[in-house]
């Protein structure tokens, strides 16, 4: 399976990353050759086989439901690069 | 069934919409935290190190949000999945502090289940429910504190919240208006939710289409963003499905979208197409193991399943002679059907009825009183009735009597007491009173004997002035006739 | 007091137990050799004032006489633990200025034990790369170089450099494909992978959360049992840390390994092998046969799609958890007129080149129309990997294989540089025990004839680190290999 240069900027781009300038093809060629190694995997039969999401088989454990967390405003906030007022700060979002 | 058919001069519509509704789950922590959901507090206090997406930080499930999706699945008769998994859900946006959101997707907690509601014209409609399940709530963003900027306040973030995803089984706006009023009303007998949409803590969007009646076809829907309110919800549904099928009826397409409903004129608005904004990719959540529930806990969780409004509608019709109209009124929320249970508990419940639905409703209105601040107990509403019922006051006294209990929460009995307003029923001393009146207007009397019996009425009013109110009115007019011939 | 760095955490607690050496002479002469092998540039962050106050309290508990169970042992701390209030990066520019305020359970354990932090030491940003050049601040040199400067493996790189180059005791590492084994095994030191769940998650930066497992790296098997010991352990923080009791690992070391069965996979073996690591691979087995263990031929099927299958799924995890670094909560923000310039911006600037190429492989593999063929499909060989490892369990009790392909390479490696092909196969030998979810470790077996360490690699069944440890250490007292 080949892939576009379009593919690649519309990955780019659900990424949040910007391929650099003038390194679209190069970029695409590269991801090409990774995609066409990975493609052994469909001399594989898998069929019936039911696909491994959680490798040990425990299943999950639940917390009771106690307030255990929070009032810890400044620590939240201490790495922010930018906030003010007590509020993460960002540019206008507009939806 | 009514049908709710769009008819313009080029043809007949019918409209095909569905529902999700995300329901802040009732829990003191969140989903996968302990911090506090509180609604109010300062910006950022309810929040861990979890919820602001820290790096290395991980979900723990708290087992209060997976028993409170289970009993809302229970009380919509839904199958309970015990095998559900966790997904997390990709897109970046600011109140999503890891820039995904945890979810379950595949594999639901809650499958299938269904709601019935009942219609104006006495008809009542199921509306199928496709899943349920659980995930975390976004944080809140701030636009209006400055021009140029947006603020994060993290405190919702990670609450609970229960999706709750319909089938595409709505056919008119009252089906729709209907349907949320009765789902909140369940999540509120069940204490899951609070079911206040104008708080946010229950949610709604519609996927709206149109198509030609009869046909069966299913069209592109348009996702209608942010209706919440039961009234901007059938606003919204109205809206759009006549805005598609001016579209339809030009000759024109539409695209699979997503649009906000605007809440102060009751239009939609275009915001994007779905498509690649749109690509989620969601995956089982590693951090996460399967959730396998036993049948222990889902017995525990039935052990705790309270009546819903159906079923206690359903009782107040049968076992207490209730209207379905007034029966379904009372039901509405469980506090008022508990009062009602309480007042009518012993005495005429029919008669109870028609007193919440009358005077007790309006004095709280005229008052502008929550139920629970009413100072009309439900055991004083009861004592009301019975001295109706057993003939110590009559109708009229009843309601100053209920005036006064409103404005003092005194007990009846005591200010028929004290007001000396208790009915005369003893027969002697209702025939010397109608001695004394007719005595006084041998005219009259003799008019009502030459054939002027409207009289009768004059007679009674006479009788009743005399007694102050007093006087059974039953026993005044049976004995006054006895005494005209 | 240089000699002191050269002593094992074993021999240095009984030292410190005899009151031969201090604590805090101890530390000194650790931070002295970070001094003085500044030039490897293995730490990322130096904590001196930390460790020397911490010396002093584990003076204080040995005076006392209650000394904690690694009272006074210096180690240095991989750059993606979080350490509470101490700089914690990933080697990574998009959060180079992170202070985190809060402590890994994993790290928490060793320093309530009473070890001594020393620092940060570097890595492949977010673990991803098996060269340590792919760290933000610099390459770090394998201590075992000579005219050409080398890689130290990756991507635990900097812990494996400072432990050879004695400028720790001990250092934590993490393996989500080989990233401890790999290491250890061109530093020539030992590296344990431990069963998956069997070390808390919580507070290490995720790289691939079904993958990702701390350990330890020592200078031998008996400080990596020490230190697994007080690492491991259920943490109700992690939904999926296991609820299983820790045993004392270090008892098994010295029983008798007679009957023992150890598997010798022949996949392991392709055509083209490298003659020497081969070697190495037989004298290793000879070693364990000449003890009593019984080798046994087994066979590990899926082998060659262990790569693609780790290369689709990790990616696919790491392109999710690498999306909260986007300038908003903590990191560096690279500005822009909309949010989404912010986040295209930060990411962008602030990612390294094989951390984007990983995310936009992993964006690529989890989109729609794609899951399936890729995501889906490896995820189903990983089944049939797992299935594969239960199968030759069934034959032996320890499956013996090299660590890797090759020695150290060097530095700017040009196959590697122009191919990520190239460096993906490095990770031959040590992925699929990720993907199965197993305990693994690397220990050295002795010198190429480039005079470079090799590593052997043994596995074991899940939460059977015991057998994995009996064996490494019947391995390591006859291998005779000498610490550098």
């Amino acid at each position: 399976m080949s892939i576009s240069n379009e593919t690649v900027e519309k990955i780019a781009s659900l990424s949040k990353l910007k391929i650099d300038e003038g390194k679209l093809d190069e970029t695409r060629n590269e991801f090409n050759k990774i995609l066409d190694w990975m493609a052994q995997l469909d001399e594989v039969d898998t069929d019936g086989v039911e696909p491994l999401v959680s490798v040990n088989a425990q299943n999950l454990v639940c917390r009771e439901d106690v307030v255990t967390d929070g009032n810890k405003k400044a620590e939240i906030l201490a790495n922010a690069p930018a906030s003010e007022f007590g509020y993460f700060s960002v540019p206008k979002v507009v939806e | 069934m009514a049908e709710y058919v769009i008819e313009t001069p080029k043809g007949k519509w019918e409209i095909v919409c569905g529902l999700e509704i995300h329901c802040q789950i009732i829990s003191k922590s969140k989903i996968f935290s302990g911090a506090s959901t509180e609604f109010g507090d300062d910006a950022n206090e309810n929040v861990s190190f979890v919820d602001a997406g820290m790096p290395g930080m991980l979900p723990v499930l708290n087992k209060e949000c997976v028993r409170q999706a289970v009993k809302t699945g229970l009380g919509l008769n839904a199958k309970i999945n015990k095998y559900s998994v966790f997904s997390r859900k990709n897109y970046f946006y600011p109140d999503t502090p890891q820039n995904y959101q945890i979810t379950q997707f595949e594999y639901p907690l809650v499958g299938e289940g269904e709601i019935f509601v009942d219609l104006k014209d006495g008809s009542t409609r199921r509306i199928g429910i496709e899943r349920i399940h659980i995930e975390q709530d976004a944080a809140k963003s701030i636009h209006d504190l400055n021009p140029k900027k947006s603020y994060i306040d993290l405190n919702r973030a990670g609450v609970g919240l229960m999706e709750i995803v319909t089938k595409p089984d709505f056919r008119s706006p009252e089906e729709v208006g209907e349907f949320l009023k009765k789902l909140r009303s369940i999540v509120r007998y069940l204490g899951t939710c609070d079911g206040n949409m104008d708080e946010g803590s229950m949610r709604c969007d519609a996927s709206i289409s149109v198509r030609p009646l009869g046909s069966h076809e299913l069209r592109p829907r348009a996702e209608v963003k942010n209706v919440n309110s039961v009234k901007f919800a059938m606003q919204a549904v109205e809206f759009e499905a006549k805005r598609q099928i001016e579209l339809y009826e030009n000759g024109e397409t539409m695209q699979q979208q997503t649009r906000h409903f605007n809440q102060t004129d009751g239009s939609t608005k275009f915001l994007r197409l779905k498509e690649f904004s749109d690509d989620y990719r969601y995956f089982p959540e590693p951090d996460l193991p399967p959730l396998v529930l036993d049948d222990a806990f889902i017995e525990d969780v039935k052990k705790e399943m309270v009546e819903l409004p159906d079923a206690k509608k359903a009782r107040f019709v049968k076992d207490m002679g209730l209207t379905a109209y007034d029966a379904s009124v009372l039901c509405e929320n469980k506090e008022t059907a508990d009062f009602f249970e309480k007042a009518a508990k012993g005495h005429d419940a029919k008669k109870v009825a028609n007193w919440m639905m009358g005077d007790f409703f309006a004095m709280l209105n005229a008052k502008r009183l929550p139920l629970e601040k009413s100072p009309v107990t439900p055991e004083m509403l009861g004592q009301l009735v019975d001295l109706i019922t057993s003939n110590v006051i009559n109708g009229k006294t009843a309601k100053d009597v209920f005036a006064i209990m409103a404005e003092t929460g005194e007990n009846p009995e005591k200010i028929v007491e004290e007001k000396g307003w208790k009915q005369v029923t003893d027969t002697g001393a209702i025939e010397s009173l109608i001695d004394k009146i007719l005595a006084a207007n041998p005219d009259n009397v003799a008019a009502y004997k030459a054939g002027k019996v409207n009289l009768m009425g004059w007679f009674v009013g006479q009788v009743m002035k005399e007694s102050k109110g007093t006087a059974n009115p039953a026993m005044v007019n049976q004995i006054l006739k006895q005494k005209l011939g | 007091m240089s000699e002191l760095t050269k002593l094992t955490i074993a021999e240095a607690l009984n030292g410190l137990k005899e009151k031969k050496f201090s604590a805090k002479e101890l530390t000194e002469a650790y931070v002295h050799k970070m001094d003085e092998n500044r030039r490897f540039n293995a730490y990322v962050s130096e904590t001196p004032e930390i460790a020397l106050k911490a010396a002093e309290i584990a003076d204080k508990n040995y005076a006392a006489g209650t000394p904690r169970a690694l009272e006074g042992i210096p180690l240095g701390i991989k750059d993606l633990f979080c350490t509470k209030g101490v700089r914690t990066t990933a080697c990574s520019h998009i959060i180079d200025n992170f202070v985190p305020p809060y402590e890994s359970t994993v790290t928490g354990h060793l320093f309530n034990a009473g070890a001594v932090c020393l620092g940060k030491l570097s890595m492949d940003e977010f673990a991803m790369g098996g060269s340590n050049e792919n760290s933000c601040f610099g390459p770090v040199i394998n201590p075992w170089s000579k005219d050409v400067p080398l890689v130290p493996g990756g991507s635990s790189g900097g812990s494996a450099a400072a432990v050879c180059a004695e400028m720790c005791a001990a250092a934590t590492g993490t393996d989500t494909g080989g990233s401890i084994r790999q290491p250890a095994a061109f530093c020539g030191i030992v590296g344990v992978k431990p069963t998956y769940g069997r070390c808390s998650r919580y507070g290490i930066m995720a790289f691939a959360s079904s993958l990702d497992q701390a350990g330890p790296m020592g200078k031998d098997v008996r400080d990596c049992a020490i230190l697994l010991k007080i690492m491991a352990g259920y943490d109700e923080k992690d939904s999926t840390s296991a609820r299983k009791e820790v045993p004392d690992f270090e008892k098994v070391l010295g029983q008798d390994i007679k009957g023992l069965k150890i598997g010798i996979p022949a996949e392991y073996r392709p055509e083209g092998l490298n003659k020497e690591i081969a070697d190495a691979w037989d004298k290793a087995t000879a070693i364990l046969k000449a003890r009593g263990a019984e080798i046994v031929d087994i066979s590990l099927p899926h082998t060659k799609y262990a790569l693609p299958v780790y290369y689709i799924i990790a990616p696919a995890e790491a392109s999710s958890n690498l999306a909260r670094y986007d300038g908003i909560r903590y990191g560096n923000r690279v500005d822009g007129a909309h949010v989404d310039d912010v986040y295209v911006n930060t990411r962008t600037q602030g990612f390294g080149k094989e951390v984007k190429r990983r995310i936009m492989i992993g964006t690529y593999v989890l989109s729609a129309g794609y899951y399936d063929a890729y995501y889906v499909k490896a995820q189903k060989v990983r089944r049939l990997i797992q299935n594969d490892f239960n199968e030759a369990f069934k034959r032996c009790d320890v499956i013996l294989t090299p660590t890797s392909p090759t020695t150290a390479f060097p530095i700017g490696d040009k196959a590697m540089m122009e191919n990520p092909l190239n460096m993906y196969l490095n990770d031959v030998f040590t992925v699929s025990v990720n993907l199965a979810g197993l305990p693994a470790m690397s220990l050295p077996i002795g010198l190429a004839s480039n005079g470079l360490p090799l590593g052997m690699q043994l596995i074991s069944r899940a939460f059977d680190e015991e057998t994995m440890f009996k064996a490494a250490y019947a391995l390591e007292q006859d291998a005779g290999f000498k610490r550098k």
